[in-house]
C-alpha cells in the first residue's frame, strides 16, 4: 500500500477509498482472565471493503462485538467519524449507523421478509409514539418513503418473491440475504458482516460474495467483515486484518497478508515457542 | 317462537357480554406475552390496583392514609377534594406508565435472558406484593367506582325484542359500553403492532432480542411501553368491572378466568383472545342454562378450565395461536 495517505488511497481495481471512518486504538478485551483481543489497533476506510481473519478462536467475532457495542473493551479507543466513542449500548451504536449481521442469523423468524427489512428502517423513522399511534400525516409519509428504499433494497438483492413470506419458512442461504437486507436498509455508514458465508454452499457462496462487491459498488458501501474462508477473502477485501490468539499479527492488502511469513504460520499452525 | 329458545338467546347475548370482560383482561396478558415472552401473572392484580388508583384519584383519598396516620398520629383520609373522572382517568394512565417502568427497572431489566419459568416466578411476586401494596395505599374496604358508565337494563333492546318476539331481553348498558370499548381496543391494538413503528419494534424484540439490538431498537423502550399498554388495558378492565362488581379485592381473582381464555384463544394472538373470551363466555352461560340444572348449578365455577383442559389436548397453542414446531 504505497500510496496510502490520511485523505485515502487507491485500490488494485481503481476504487477511489477515502479517509477513516472508524479507528480502533489499542482494544484490549478480557473476559475474567481469559484474554480474547489484546491491543489491537487498525482503521476502516470509507468505502473499502475491510476483512478481518484469521483461525477459530482468535478473536474475531469479539473484535466485530466491540465495534457494534456488544461487548465493552477494558482498554483501548473507538474512535468513529473523527469522535471518540463513548461506552455505548448496541441499539445505541445502530441508532449512529452501523449495521450489523450474525453468524448464527438473527432474523425475527416470525415476521415476513418485508417487515424484517422495514425494522432495519427504525432508526430513520423519527415519528413518535402517538403520531404513530393515531396514523396521521408524518408518520404516514414517512412508512411510504422509507418503504420505498426498503423495496429497492429487496430488488437489489433479489428476494422480491419471498418479500410476504414468513421467514422461518425460508432455506439458510436466503435467510443470510434477508438479513443483509436489512442491515442494508439501515442505510449505514459502516455495515458489519460476521462470517457472511458462514455454512454456505460454493453457489451460495458466489452468490453472497456478488452480492457484497454490489453493495460496495452500487452504495458505496463501507464494509468490514469477518471470515475464515481465506479463499473468499482475499478475492473480496481491499485490506485485511489477521488475528491469532487475540493479537494482530499482519495487516495490509491481501497480497501482503499472503506473503506475511506471521501468518503462514498462524495457519499452517506452526508451533508457538 | 318457544320461550325456552328465546330464553336460550338472552342466555347466549349475555354470554357474549360476559365473555367480552373475560377478553379484556386476557387481552393483558397476551400483550406482554408477545412482547417479552413474560406470562404476566400480575396482571389481575394491576386491574385492582388501576381501578384502586382510580377510585382513591377520583375521591380525592389521601395514598397511605393508614401507614401516614398510624406513624404520626394524624387523622387523614380525604384531601377534601372531588377530581373529575377524566382527569382522574389520565393520572392513572400516568400512574400505570410509572408502575411499567419501576417494575422495569427494578425487576426485568435484571432478568434479562433467563428462563421464562424465572420471570413467570418474578411476576407472582409482582402480583402479591402490588396486592399488598395496593391494600397499604387505598385500603382495603370495598369501593364505588362510578366513572358515569350507563348501567342497568337497555330499555330500547327490550322494547324491541319484546315487539318482535313478544319477549323482551333483558340486556346491561354495561356490557353494551364494554363490549364498544373492547372492540375499539382490540382494532386499534392490532393496528398498532400490524402497522406503526413501535409496534413493528415490539413484534421484533418479542422475536429475538439480539437481533433487535442490532437494528437499533431499545429493549427498554420497548418494555416500559409494553407493560404501559397492558396497564392501560389493565385500567379499562378494572374501570368495567369495578362499575359492574364494585373494586374489591377478588377482582384480582378474574385474572384466573382469563387462564382459560388465553388457552382457547392463544397465548400470542390478540384477536384469539377476544374470541376465546366469548366463547368461554357463552359456553359457561349456555352450559350452565341446559345442563347446570341437571347437576345442581354452579357449573360456571369449572367449565372454562375443563373447555380449556380439553383444548390441550387437541389443540395446545390455541385458536389462533403461533404453531409449536421445533426444528431438529
Amino acid at each position: 500500500m504505497k500510496d496510502m495517505t490520511p485523505e485515502g488511497y487507491t485500490t488494485e481495481d481503481g476504487r477511489k477509498i477515502g479517509g477513516v471512518v472508524m479507528e480502533m486504538k489499542n482494544i484490549s478485551l478480557r473476559f475474567g482472565g481469559v484474554v480474547a483481543i489484546k491491543d489491537i489497533s487498525f482503521d476502516i476506510r470509507q468505502g473499502e471493503i475491510r476483512a478481518i481473519i484469521g483461525p477459530n478462536g482468535a478473536g474475531k467475532s469479539s473484535m466485530l462485538n466491540v465495534i457494534s457495542g456488544f461487548y465493552h473493551p477494558q482498554e483501548g479507543e473507538i474512535w468513529y467519524q473523527g469522535k471518540l466513542r463513548p461506552p455505548m449500548k448496541p441499539y445505541e451504536v445502530a441508532q449512529q449507523g452501523i449495521a450489523r449481521t450474525f453468524q448464527n442469523i438473527a432474523l425475527f423468524e416470525g415476521m415476513t421478509v418485508l417487515d424484517n427489512v422495514m425494522t432495519g428502517r427504525i432508526r430513520q423513522m423519527k415519528a413518535g409514539l402517538f403520531a404513530q399511534a393515531i396514523w396521521k400525516g408524518k408518520a404516514e409519509r414517512e412508512e411510504v418513503e422509507n418503504r420505498a428504499v426498503v423495496e429497492k433494497v429487496i430488488d437489489f438483492l433479489e428476494i422480491q418473491h419471498i418479500r410476504k413470506t414468513p421467514v422461518s419458512r425460508l432455506p439458510y442461504g436466503l435467510k443470510k440475504r434477508v438479513e443483509l437486507a436489512r442491515a442494508l436498509a439501515a442505510e449505514p455508514s459502516i455495515l458489519l458482516l460476521d462470517e457472511p458465508m458462514a455454512g454456505m454452499n460454493v453457489e451460495e457462496k458466489e452468490d453472497m460474495s456478488r452480492f457484497i462487491l454490489d453493495v460496495n459498488d452500487e452504495f458505496g458501501t463501507t464494509i468490514a467483515l469477518i471470515e475464515h474462508d481465506m479463499g473468499v477473502v482475499m478475492d473480496l477485501s481491499d485490506r485485511v486484518v489477521v488475528m491469532d490468539y487475540g493479537r494482530k499479527i499482519g495487516d495490509g492488502t491481501p497480497d501482503e497478508v499472503r506473503n506475511n511469513q506471521d501468518v503462514i504460520d498462524a495457519y499452517l499452525g506452526v508451533a508457538h515457542d | 317462537m318457544p320461550d325456552q329458545l328465546l330464553f336460550g338467546m338472552e342466555v347466549v347475548l349475555n354470554g357474549l357480554m360476559a365473555g367480552v370482560l373475560y377478553a379484556l383482561v386476557a387481552l393483558g396478558f397476551v400483550l406482554i406475552y408477545k412482547a417479552s415472552g413474560i406470562f404476566n401473572y400480575a396482571q389481575g392484580v394491576m386491574a385492582l390496583f388501576a381501578a384502586l388508583t382510580l377510585v382513591g384519584v377520583m375521591e380525592g383519598q389521601v395514598p397511605f392514609a393508614h401507614l401516614i396516620n398510624a406513624i404520626l398520629g394524624t387523622q387523614v383520609h380525604h384531601f377534601g377534594w372531588h377530581v373529575p373522572t377524566l382527569l382522574a382517568i389520565i393520572l392513572t394512565i400516568l400512574v400505570m406508565v410509572l408502575l411499567a417502568w419501576t417494575v422495569n427497572q427494578l425487576i426485568f431489566r435484571h432478568l434479562v435472558n433467563q428462563e421464562p419459568i424465572i420471570l413467570f416466578m418474578a411476576t407472582i411476586g409482582l402480583a402479591y406484593f402490588l396486592e399488598g401494596f395496593g391494600d397499604i395505599m387505598w385500603g382495603s374496604d370495598i369501593k364505588k367506582l362510578d366513572v358515569g358508565l350507563p348501567q342497568g337494563i337497555n330499555p330500547a333492546i327490550d322494547d324491541l325484542t319484546f315487539g318482535i318476539f313478544g319477549y323482551g331481553f333483558f340486556i346491561d348498558n354495561l356490557d353494551i359500553v364494554a363490549t364498544v370499548v373492547a372492540a375499539l381496543l382490540v382494532v386499534s391494538l392490532v393496528l398498532f403492532a400490524q402497522y406503526s413503528k413501535q409496534g413493528r419494534a415490539m413484534r421484533a424484540v418479542a422475536d429475538d432480542h439480539q437481533a433487535a439490538l442490532s437494528v437499533g431498537i431499545s429493549l427498554k423502550f420497548i418494555w416500559v411501553m409494553v407493560w404501559s399498554l397492558a396497564g392501560f388495558v389493565a385500567l379499562v378492565a378494572g374501570i368495567m368491572w369495578g362499575t359492574k362488581s364494585g373494586v374489591q379485592f377478588s377482582l384480582s381473582l378474574i385474572a384466573l378466568k382469563a387462564l382459560p381464555v388465553l388457552m382457547l384463544g392463544g397465548f400470542t394472538s390478540i384477536p384469539g383472545a377476544i374470541v376465546g373470551g366469548l366463547i368461554i363466555g357463552v359456553g359457561e352461560k349456555l352450559f350452565e342454562f341446559s345442563v347446570g340444572p341437571m347437576v345442581g348449578g354452579a357449573t360456571e365455577n369449572w367449565f372454562a378450565y375443563v373447555l380449556a383442559l380439553i383444548f390441550l389436548v387437541f389443540r395446545p397453542q390455541g385458536l389462533f395461536g403461533e404453531k409449536i414446531i421445533e426444528r431438529v
